[in-house]
């Protein structure tokens, strides 16, 4: 029997979701025992063309990993759809739009021009900008062009599961890997971590007060943080409420709140939202001072609450940008 | 809040749709008051009756404005009137942080409102939705269904260009 062909890619990451599968360290023989890796730009030399020249379907399963940002992501996005029995949005990115999601704040000229531009390392006289299409000795090299607007995998292509994280953990990526395998599939479309808050699998757990009573919120740099009681009982913004499980709490176990990696839980539409509601509820503030008082110690709430679902939340990006079609 | 393009005046021009929210104690009973006194304001409201301004989760809030609002009216008892004690509180403090995110978002500020309208306040409900609707119609549609349509025009042109022209398979190597 012929083994199962599986395919590796990245769109708009770090590579970190790489370094995952790479962490999956001995175990990863046992995978490459079983499949037959027909794709993986970051370890193994392939071709676009090969991907192409294969038959519809014929990949049992993608891990894709990485926002869609430019045209080429969304290309392969679509023909990986195509190819693939399976298609899984690996990690944060793919899953919710992760820290890429957070250009949805800004217009993309101005990303274009602070990066070619303003930044203080960048030296452009000229201004030269990337060119889609340019003539070199004869030739014609093309380069992809960059959305207006950053998506998760599957505001692009249909996905069938999701594996979360920043990056997902060895540990929940082999279980994903050996439940495809072995044909253990949940329904479609299920994100392959359990479905419960954070806080439950966090070891500070038992020191979580069933009333948090706020005062207000401090930031990791501003306090030195109790490496024992729960993160939101020391007033730090620790998003383990509105966080699915499955990291095995590796934040709060190094000392640092929750990030969010994971996203929300099947029953949240939002996450921030979420957050925001559970939060805000538990502040003793009850005047309009005091309250904003309070809440001086959250100064960014979109790169707090949606650090990396802001291209999944319900808004998608702030909404009064243009869309690069006229409009 | 299902329909996804702005509601047709009378005269087939635009005008503001707001999402109210009110608590069933005070403000819900306040614009049966001014129902009952027959008291004339703007007919822009969708009212939906929670049990306390507390029930408000903000995904509501947001989910309104995703789903095509154009404001969002919350209304609650007066401070220390709470039917539950303390769920205006939290409505307050979530409106707070809410208020600044939707900033954030891109959101102007007047879109989203609250006001503590009390039971014998059916007058209050008059005031604060004709003055709401003064104010969005001078911002003009938030129309956040019609903006996504828009955004995501840009992934049905590659398909369409996919279509019209073979993918190119140039990739250069130094």
């Amino acid at each position: 029997m012929p083994k199962p062909k599986v395919a590796f890619y990245w769109c708009a990451s770090c590579g970190g979701c790489e370094e995952t599968v790479v962490d999956l360290a001995e175990d990863i023989l046992a995978v490459v025992e079983k499949v037959d890796i027909v794709l993986w730009p970051v370890a193994m030399d392939f071709k676009y063309q090969d991907v192409e020249a294969m038959a519809d379907q014929s990949i049992f399963a993608t891990l894709l990993n990485g926002a869609i940002r430019s045209t080429e992501q969304e290309a392969m996005a679509r023909l990986l759809r195509r190819k693939s029995r399976y298609l899984i949005a690996y990690g944060s990115c793919a899953c919710t739009g992760g820290i890429p999601g957070l250009a949805n704040q800004f217009p993309r000229e101005q990303i274009l021009q602070f990066n070619y531009e303003e930044a203080p390392t960048v030296v452009n006289e000229k201004k030269i900008r990337p060119q889609l299409v340019f003539e070199d000795q004869g030739r014609r090299p093309h380069l992809p062009e960059l959305h207006q607007v950053v998506r998760a995998l599957d505001q692009v292509v249909d996905v069938d599961y999701y594996i979360p994280g920043c990056p997902p953990t060895p540990k929940i990526t082999k279980a994903a890997v050996s439940a495809l395998l072995d044909g253990r599939l949940p329904p479609k479309g299920a994100v392959l971590a359990p479905d419960i808050a954070l806080c439950e699998e966090c070891p500070r757990r038992d020191s979580k007060p069933a009333d948090l009573s706020f005062t207000g919120f401090k930031r990791t740099h501003q306090k030195l943080l109790d490496p024992q009681l729960c993160l939101l009982a020391q007033g730090v913004v620790c998003m383990g409420p509105a966080t699915r499980q499955g990291c095995g709490a590796q934040c709060p176990s190094g000392n640092m709140p929750c990030t969010g990696c994971f996203g929300g839980t099947d029953r949240v539409k939002d996450q921030g939202a979420k957050m925001l509601s559970s939060l805000c509820a538990n502040l003793t503030a009850k005047d309009e001072n005091e309250i904003d008082q309070a809440l001086e110690g959250i100064p960014d709430p979109v790169g707090t609450f949606y650090r990396y679902g802001l291209a999944k939340s319900l808004l998608r990006r702030k909404v009064d940008l243009p869309s690069g079609n006229g409009k | 809040m299902h329909n996804e393009t702005p509601p047709p005046a009378g005269n087939g021009s635009w005008t503001p749709r707001i999402v109210a929210f009110f608590c069933n104690w005070c403000t819900y009973t306040a614009a049966d008051l001014a129902g009952v006194s027959r008291m004339k304001y703007a007919a822009n409201t969708r009212t939906i009756r929670v049990m306390c301004s507390g029930r408000i989760d903000p995904q509501f809030i947001v989910e309104a404005f995703a789903k095509g609002a154009d404001g969002v009216l919350i209304g609650g008892c007066h401070p220390n009137d709470c039917h539950y004690a303390e769920g205006n509180y939290k409505m307050l403090r979530r409106f707070a942080l809410l208020k600044r995110l939707l900033k954030d978002l891109g959101i102007a500020e007047a879109r989203l409102r609250l006001e503590w309208i009390s039971a014998a306040e059916g007058e209050k409900v008059k005031s604060v939705i004709n003055d709401m609707v003064a104010k969005l119609t001078v911002l003009g549609p938030l129309d956040v269904p019609g903006k996504v349509a828009d955004w995501d025009r840009e992934l049905s042109q590659l398909v369409a260009a996919a279509d019209a022209a073979p993918v190119e398979h140039e990739v250069i190597h130094a």
